[in-house]
């Protein structure tokens, strides 16, 4: 199931949360919602799961709209929201049980899923304990299991990793990788390794507007706007060859340097230069802009 | 509904809430029925249960706030409403849900009181000598009493996030519909309509079903208004959205 955003506007008063923002979260890939904080990343999500009722746009999963018929949606989506919200008094499985009967879910069937989510999302000796006496890292886990129990077929994470240590960090993401097969899982976050990690498809928003939509690895190539090549020699050689030859050389670590040149041929012309020299050559590298300075650009952009 | 039922229920016993109820409003009652001189019908001569019907609507004044304050606000002080409303619960489940775990607390507080009709048709002289229907009419007043007050604590509730301003507003709420109308009433410049005024309250209907006489309007009153207070409970949640 492949969830459609168009135009969707959320004002609290006068203010924008969202600002008429559309993308498309395909089915069984895993969409990264990035944006610094006070976005309207959340708002979004809260949106998309019939939380928050958008003031225009619209929301759909497979045709299905979010405003219109939102029983029938909240059936087919897991969410796990930002704060994740628990009842603390309540044991994990009852919690469980609770969520599960919500959806549904009855007699022995329920019982059997009940295991299945605590066996998935790694709570087992944690089970017979009050959710109020578990860790921050063990809550987050009742709550991927809460979003994970009627199976669904669209999966909304509100920063599902935060507050976890890094162990922690990496079993979520697997458990998360893992059921993403076939589902459509929009995650939030603002932890750049994580969409790295797990994203197939970025969007970044940035004060209520899209500021990139694409996949990872065109994000990342569409950044270069000139061509850069990051050679790398054995030992310390002479940046004036390169710069008679009229090349902008910068130094880029250990004997690496960064070329950047708007010519088409740049590597041919560059392996001619280090021939005609004999300079020990090590690697010749395209330079591709990491996602945290896509980021970073993309919304510090708009502040000015 | 019935999980959201199930789940309040469990929260009542777990967190002792049902057992302090009950036994406060229990202990309360026997106290003024039988032990407290001004109040006791020991003294007073008559096998009547008046007492529990005249104060049992001040004792539900405080008691019910207390049962029903948390309901909605601290689920969202919480933040589980969010939890709550992305599940595949109707809005009206949730409230209905909650409204009928409160009032299934006032039922029981209110069922072990039946024993007093027993010790006090023996008590009577002769034996048996008791206003029966007088005290069924009474009984059925004051449940359906405890229902527009349980509406009342859940509105109260879903209008604020802080436990202890919905616990005074409900009980604020629950007096001024009790006999905050019929004092209201009894100021002299209303002329003809002061009758009026005092059948918006619950205090007309409640005596007039205490009298034995169970009109269908008086229910009808009680019933309406459990009602529209869920109703309105509904639109503020919806407004807030």
């Amino acid at each position: 199931m492949s969830v459609i955003i168009q135009d969707l506007t959320k004002m609290y008063g006068e203010q924008h949360a969202v600002d008429a923002i559309s993308f498309e979260a395909p089915k069984g890939k895993v969409t990264g919602f990035l944006g610094p904080n006070g976005a309207g990343k959340s708002t979004t999500m809260k949106m998309a799961v019939g939380y928050v009722r958008p003031t225009s746009g619209s929301i759909t999963l497979d045709g299905i709209s979010v405003t219109d018929n939102s029983l029938k949606v909240k059936k087919l989506t897991g969410y796990l929201p930002e704060h994740n919200p628990l009842y603390l008094d309540m044991y994990v499985r009852e919690f469980l049980r609770f969520i599960g009967g919500a959806y549904g879910i009855k007699g022995s069937k329920l019982n059997s899923r009940v295991e299945e989510m605590i066996e998935t999302v790694g709570l087992q000796r944690e089970r017979k304990k009050k959710i109020g006496a578990l860790s921050k890292g063990y809550r987050q886990r009742v709550g991927l299991a809460q979003a994970l129990i009627h199976n669904p077929s669209v999966l909304v994470l509100d920063e599902p990793t935060t507050g976890l240590d890094p162990n922690q960090i990496l079993e979520i993401r697997e458990v998360i990788k893992n059921i993403s097969a076939d589902k459509t899982v929009i995650l939030s976050t603002h932890i750049m390794q994580e969409v790295e990690a797990i994203c197939d498809k970025v969007v970044i928003i940035d004060k209520g507007q899209i500021v990139a939509d694409d996949k990872l690895s065109v994000l990342k190539e569409g950044m270069n706007e000139t061509t850069g090549i990051i050679i790398t020699f054995e030992n310390e050689i002479e940046t004036s060859l390169f710069e008679s030859q009229g090349f902008e050389i910068k130094p880029y670590g250990d004997n690496a340097y960064l070329i950047e040149s708007e010519r088409d041929d740049l590597r041919a012309e560059l392996l001619k230069i280090t021939s005609t020299h004999d300079l020990p050559l090590v690697s010749l590298t395209k330079a591709q802009k990491s996602l945290e300075e896509i980021f970073h650009r993309l919304t510090q952009n708009q502040k000015r | 509904m019935i999980s959201i039922f199930l789940k309040e229920i469990n929260e009542f016993l777990d967190s002792l809430i049902a057992y302090v109820v009950i036994g406060v409003f229990l202990v309360g009652i026997g106290l003024l029925m039988w032990v407290f001189p001004d109040t006791n019908v020991l003294d007073y001569g008559y096998a009547s249960m008046e007492p529990v019907f005249s104060l049992g609507p001040y004792v539900f004044m405080f008691l019910i706030p207390a049962i029903t304050m948390k309901s909605f606000a601290e689920e969202k002080r919480n933040g589980t409403l969010e939890l709550l409303y992305t599940l595949p619960f109707k809005e009206i489940d949730v409230i209905l849900g909650k409204f009928f775990a409160g009032y299934f607390l006032v039922f029981f507080s209110i069922i072990p009181t039946l024993v007093y009709y027993f010790s006090l048709s023996q008590l009577g002289n002769p034996a048996g000598n008791l206003d029966t229907p007088g005290i069924m009419g009474s009984y059925i007043g004051l449940l359906l009493l405890g229902g527009v007050f349980t509406s009342v604590g859940i509105l109260a509730s879903a209008l604020t996030g802080n436990q202890i301003v919905s616990f005074i507003l409900s009980a604020f709420l629950s007096f001024l519909l009790y006999a905050g109308f019929d004092s209201i009433a009894a100021i002299d410049v209303w002329s003809g309509w002061s009758y009026v005024i005092s059948d918006l309250g619950i205090m007309s209907h409640y005596s007039s079903l205490s009298k034995g006489l169970i009109d269908l309007l008086d229910v009808a009153y009680f019933v309406g208004m459990i009602t529209i207070i869920l109703m309105l409970t509904k639109l503020i949640l919806g407004f807030k959205k």
